[in-house]
């Protein structure tokens, strides 16, 4: 047994730490993300990542990608998050999952090259304004024209909606409760339009895409027609498992600057940090970012695994780090005093992330509700 | 990462497996028989003391195998790895590390073959959690050591046969951590009174000790005089890291389980109530955590690394499951959870009594708020208050 990583998984975070110290500082990130009309994203650095294989790290090596593990790239999300870095590396992964996994191999020829090497951004669009994670929240209907498809409906709350080139899309494909397809919608179809909204955390783009009789090939849909509910499944328990990956890291930075605050800032002549009223909520932290931590490690190796316990396990991290990272800013911010309440002050940053994470790919009370019922409860 | 047990480990579990199904098959009820036969088997296997020495009599098994022996054995419900609690926890390993060759004689057997109990007498009247404060005065005289003071809070003293005792040898130190010695006492020495502390579910588990001119042999000094602290320490590393009781929880859990399953109030089973349903998973979510956070010390521990103050993580998982669970109980159980007694009472009280009896594990060995000084000062490097 070993619960820990490899050499090489740890020459690789020294790595990615390394280029993102250098190049992505809170302060860059703050300019990236603040910059009026821009992408959200730095282009030039996300190229970089994907040149230094980081982009394609899991996706498979016949198209492109480095081949490795969704533990390995847990590794680089830990650091992203620890950064706040603002990319669209999860959304893509996902894409390009969505496609390997389902995928024919003519599909996976045509679109990973593109996702693996960074020239195209890719996401996952499940939710629609039913706003649950059930398989009757998906009402957008593919209509069957020929050998194309006339897609319909509005998917909300999708990651870098506007950046995505492609869109693998959950729609409806029958009447029945569980008939879904998967589709990929490429940038420039008629009738798809991608917005962002305005959102909390400006590290993470978020937006809808409205299909309106748009069009694709029916050789656009993955694996079998109206038979995608388990893939969905599959996906959305990944999305879960990679945001909480990334809150890791995030959670992690929020403990870490909130203990340095605490041995620098002095009050009533004493480092504030000596009083149990700030240390004991920074060990509750600590101890709650260690828990999920073990519980995500868990959940990714049980999905690369394809082990039958990996919903549950995944439903166990998301649930506890959809509660404890929210947590965390706010005792982070609390215990800066005022100033954490800064737009200056880097702990809020932290916190806007927590509620970001916090329903994406399902809230602690979806997760606890399946824990539950996994549990024979 | 890798879960999977390598070709020894399964191998070894295999052999596990195989010794359960001869010595416990299905539905075994506990009588003395079954417990006589249970125990000599065990034994002849070397599974008591699994992991001590060989030449002490344990089994010198390694860390991983133990784990295993003790994944397979929670599962089948097993009865425990021999009786002596305390004396296999940490009275043993603190032997085997600092005892002279005749004391591990004299102990060591005794302890694996469960023969009567250990008590530890650590705590104070005003010591509390600053177990380094403690007073209790012990003067050298000839070849014995004259102890006079008092211990509380020591569990099972009433039914133990011998004590690990931690006392004063020297007043005028630099560090209250020097000039304590720890002895190895019989508690019918004259001297000796107990006084049991009847606790607020009305039996009693712990303590008082009274020590009058209590004369111990110097060669049931164990280290050298002045040393008892760290002997201890190395014996309190030892409870932290135990991992085991997880498999407690995790019986405890399926009761709260069935017990939700089986109560009916206003016409449905609470199992249904949303609430509750969140609030179990939320218990069963902690105790898989603590099972991994447990599986990563023992990563480190397999790999050489000493393990530091990480283990208070579960420590304070624990004393939230302990308290929880039995707050949980109660909500479920309704109007019926106060009774400890009559028709109404389910299993006769037995969930009213365990939400009582959580200080035993919450406060022993160091408060949650202990655990959080810990980990705030020795792993975030906060200063000391």
């Amino acid at each position: 047994m070993n619960f820990g990583f490899t050499e090489e998984q740890e020459l690789l975070r020294a790595e990615v730490r390394k280029f993102l110290d250098q190049n992505a500082p809170l302060e860059r990130v703050r300019e990236i993300v603040e910059a009026e009309g821009g992408p959200g994203t730095d282009p030039a650095l996300w190229a970089r990542m994907a040149e230094l294989g980081w982009v394609g790290l899991n996706m498979p090596e016949a198209h492109g990608g480095v081949g490795l593990d969704l533990e390995t790239l847990l590794v680089v999300l830990e650091e992203t998050g620890r950064s706040l870095f603002p990319s669209p590396l999860i959304s893509t992964v996902l894409a390009a999952k969505a496609i390997e996994r389902f995928g024919s191999e003519e599909q996976q020829a045509r679109w990973i090259p593109g996702l693996a090497d960074g020239s195209k951004v890719g996401t996952f669009a499940f939710m629609e304004r039913s706003d649950t994670l059930g398989a009757e929240g998906v009402e957008t209907l593919a209509k069957p024209d020929g050998d194309e498809l006339i897609l319909s409906g509005e998917k909300r709350y999708v990651t870098d909606a506007a950046a995505a080139d492609l869109s693998v899309v959950a729609v409806r494909s029958g009447s029945d409760a569980q008939s879904l397809s998967l589709v990929v919608v490429e940038k420039g179809t008629a009738g798809a339009t991608a917005v962002d909204y305005d959102a909390m955390d400006l590290t993470k783009r978020i937006g809808s895409l409205t299909l309106e009789d748009a069009r694709v090939g029916t050789d656009c849909v993955l694996g079998e027609q109206g038979a995608a509910w388990p893939a969905i499944q599959w996906l959305l328990d990944l999305g879960a498992a990679l945001v909480t990956a990334e809150a890791v890291g995030a959670a992690e930075a929020a403990l870490e600057i909130t203990t340095e605050f605490a041995k620098e800032r002095v009050q009533f002549d004493e480092q504030i940090g000596k009083f149990q009223g700030v240390k004991h909520p920074l060990a509750d932290i600590y101890v709650d970012v260690e828990s999920f931590r073990s519980l995500v490690y868990y959940a990714i190796w049980a999905l690369d695994q394809d082990a039958d316990d990996a919903r549950v396990a995944v439903s166990r991290a998301k649930a506890y780090c959809a509660d404890a990272f929210p947590q965390a800013g706010i005792m982070g911010v609390q215990l800066h005093g005022g100033v954490g309440y800064t737009w200056e002050y880097d702990i809020q940053l932290y916190l806007k992330r927590a509620k970001w994470v916090r329903p994406m790919f399902g809230d602690a009370d979806h997760h606890y509700e399946r824990v539950a019922l996994l549990g024979d409860l | 990462m890798d879960f999977q047990l390598s070709e020894e480990e399964e191998a070894f579990r295999k052999e596990v497996v195989s010794f359960l199904d001869e010595h416990l098959p299905e539905g075994t009820e506990r009588t003395p028989e079954f417990q006589a036969k249970w125990t000599k088997a065990i034994r002849e296997r070397r599974w008591v003391g699994f992991s001590w020495p060989q030449e002490v009599g344990g089994g010198g098994g390694g860390i991983m195998e133990q784990v295993i022996l003790k994944d397979e054995m929670a599962k089948r419900k097993a009865p425990a790895l021999g009786s002596c609690f305390m004396g296999l926890a940490w009275v043993g390993p603190s032997i085997i590390q600092y005892g002279t060759e005749e004391q591990k004689q004299k102990y060591i057997p005794d302890i694996l073959d469960g023969k009567y109990q250990w008590c530890t007498g650590y705590s104070e009247p005003d010591s509390g959690s600053d177990l380094a404060s403690l007073k209790c005065k012990c003067e050298r005289d000839g070849d014995e050591y004259v102890v006079n003071g008092q211990k509380i809070w020591t569990s099972i003293a009433m039914w133990s046969k011998m004590m690990i005792l931690l006392v004063r040898t020297e007043t005028e130190v630099e560090s209250k951590h020097d000039g304590i010695t720890c002895l190895l006492v019989e508690m019918d020495t004259p001297g000796i009174e107990v006084r049991p502390i009847k606790n607020m579910s009305g039996g009693a588990m712990f303590a008082e000790v009274f020590f009058d001119n209590v004369r111990v042999p110097v060669e049931n000094r164990l280290g050298d005089e002045g040393q008892g602290w760290q002997v201890t320490i190395s014996a309190l590393a030892s409870e932290r890291s135990s991992i085991a009781e997880v498999h407690g929880l995790i019986r405890k859990i399926e009761e709260v389980k069935e017990l939700a399953r089986n109560t009916i109030r206003g016409g449905r089973a609470m199992s249904e109530d949303p609430g509750i349903r969140r609030r179990i998973a939320q218990a069963e979510t902690k105790i898989e955590a603590m099972r991994l956070n447990g599986m990563r010390f023992l990563t480190k521990q397999l790999k050489g690394e000493p393990l530091g103050s990480e283990t208070s993580i579960n420590k304070l998982h624990r004393a939230d499951l302990e308290i929880g669970l039995g707050e949980l109980a109660l909500e479920i159980l309704g109007s019926s959870s106060t009774l400890m007694g009559g028709d109404d009472a389910v299993d006769g009280g037995a969930w009213a009594k365990y939400s009582l009896n959580w200080p035993e594990v919450v406060i022993g060995g160091g408060t949650p708020n202990i655990q959080r000084n810990i980990i705030a000062e020795r792993i975030l490097g906060l200063p000391k208050d």
